[in-house]
């Protein structure tokens, strides 16, 4: 098998994906309207990353700017140096919403991306991300089979079997019960591990950043400004009662401006 | 006692003709032929050979008609449904043609095609166009937005764009359009064939009553068009139950 896990040695100065001096303004109701405003972020090679924010601040705009889908007022998001000036292949955005094809088995999903490919490294690695996202056993299952969490599974392998250089992750537990977000999170990290992706995920749940990320960037309210970065330095497995981590919690609901009671 | 599902209808269906024939009986007249007589009569025609004659007739005019309105609405509905623009462009002319019924048009398919088999096969893919071209430009402005986000990401050709992710986005309701579109070239087959041509189930209806006002004849003919119209729901329902096209339900 020959999958690119060679994890890049951490040497290159250079940031894998650079965002400078970005804008997005829409026009709403003939007037301008900044979603997004002056954002300045640098992110390494196989780091992950969490976009906070209080809900409609922006996030997924910035996000959706920054993986090409949405072409920025000003400013520029440059991957390995290069211009991102639209979507591609190389930099794959998971949805909130349950968007793996439903006229196609789970093995269709996964090959979706991947149909250049000689028939057999197809096959290779459509099996490969069937046993990363544990859905051995369901290979000819049709989404309408699976469950929420299994289906938001399927959606991260069909975007990690193309190799993508970037996953951007928009909420993508959002729509599924506490107790699959907390297994989801777990799966999440344990294939981060093995494929050492570039991640970003925007989420407005502080624990779910807390337990995730490498850094958590706090955005303000609309327009979406950086407001914060907060290093997250817990080794994973990171223990969640651990004083570090709630010292790291309370800090993050602190910048977001959230009380410690209810 | 248990019965199987079955039964109940086809008692019921076997109690009613009962029915039929006995009130014939009680009141012999001209109103209506009795279900034996229907019966001969179906026998009739199927010993002479007119039965598949006059069914093939029909049926090769509605293929016909049906498959070049497929091949022209399908396309082009979607293409205007893709497009708003055309969509803007096009919506009022199609607004003011659909409601006109397909036999409206029939002095006009004498006109330009003659007695024969193109005006009937004119007439129903007029009547099967305008149905198929809304069903087409719905259906794609249905696609979930999330489908198309997906499908864009993975940088595909235009030509792949359409085959992998609009066609099967829209497969099962263009489908479900399909199937009762091709109900309504069934009627309108029948009606045209009274007008404008000499074979098929609607000739054989109009003959019938023309040619000493065999009414046992009408009533076979009409059951016939019955039973060959649920045949052709069954079957295209039955496309619809592949799991390819199922997700849409």
């Amino acid at each position: 098998m020959s999958l690119p896990h060679t994890v890049i040695a951490a040497s290159a100065a250079k940031p894998k994906l650079q965002v400078t001096g970005l804008s997005v303004v829409y026009q709403s109701n003939g007037k301008p309207l900044a979603a997004v405003e002056d954002i300045n972020l640098e992110i390494s090679d196989g780091e992950f990353v969490c976009l906070v924010g209080p809900s409609g601040c922006g996030k997924s705009t910035l996000m959706n700017a920054m993986g090409g889908f949405l072409s920025p007022s000003r400013g520029s998001v440059a991957i390995d140096g290069e211009t991102v000036s639209g979507p591609d292949r190389r930099r794959i955005l998971v949805f909130q919403e349950y968007a793996v094809f439903p006229w196609l088995t789970v093995e269709g999903n996964i090959g979706f991306g991947l149909s250049k490919l000689p028939r057999e490294e197809r096959e290779q690695r459509i099996a490969h991300y069937v046993e990363l996202v544990r859905l051995q056993g369901f290979e000819h299952a049709y989404p309408s089979d699976l469950s929420g969490g299994m289906k938001q599974r399927l959606q991260v392998a069909r975007a990690l079997a193309v190799n993508p250089d970037v996953l951007f992750l928009d909420e993508p537990f959002g729509a599924l019960d506490s107790i699959t977000r907390v297994l989801m999170r777990a799966e999440l990290l344990r294939i981060w591990q093995a494929e050492r992706r570039t991640i970003v995920f925007v989420t407005h749940e502080t624990d779910e950043a807390v337990q995730l990320a490498d850094r958590v960037v706090v955005l303000s309210s609309r327009p979406a400004r950086i407001q914060d970065i907060l290093t997250i330095d817990i080794p994973h497995p990171r223990n969640i009662s651990s004083p570090r981590y709630l010292a790291l919690r309370d800090e993050l609901l602190k910048m977001i401006g959230l009380a410690y009671e209810i | 006692m248990r019965f199987p599902i079955w039964v109940r209808p086809v008692l019921f269906i076997l109690a009613l003709l009962a029915l039929w024939q006995i009130a014939i009986d009680l009141h012999p007249g001209q109103l209506l032929p009795g279900p034996i007589a229907v019966f001969a009569a179906t026998g009739e025609l199927l010993q002479h050979g007119l039965l598949l004659k006059h069914v093939v007739a029909s049926l090769f005019r509605v293929t016909w008609g049906f498959v070049l309105a497929s091949i022209t609405a399908i396309p082009l509905g979607l293409i205007l449904g893709w497009y708003r623009r055309g969509e803007w462009a096009f919506n009022p002319l199609v607004q003011v043609f659909r409601p006109i019924s397909p036999l409206a048009w029939i002095p006009i398919a004498i006109l330009w095609f003659g007695i024969g088999d193109l005006s009937s096969i004119f007439l129903i893919f007029v009547g099967s166009f305008f149905p198929l071209l809304l069903t087409a430009m719905s259906a794609v402005q249905n696609i979930p937005a999330v489908y198309i986000n997906a499908g864009s990401n993975f940088g595909l050709s235009s030509s792949d764009f359409v085959a992998r992710v609009i066609y099967p986005a829209v497969a099962p309701r263009l489908l479900v359009g399909m199937r009762i579109t091709l109900g309504i070239a069934w009627l309108v087959v029948v009606a045209a064939e009274m007008i404008a041509v000499n074979s098929g189930l609607g000739f054989l209806i109009v003959d019938a009553r023309n040619a000493g006002n065999r009414y046992d004849l009408v009533v076979a003919g009409m059951l016939i068009i019955g039973i060959i119209g649920l045949l052709l729901d069954l079957g295209m329902r039955s496309i619809g139950r592949i799991k390819y096209f199922q997700w849409g339900d």
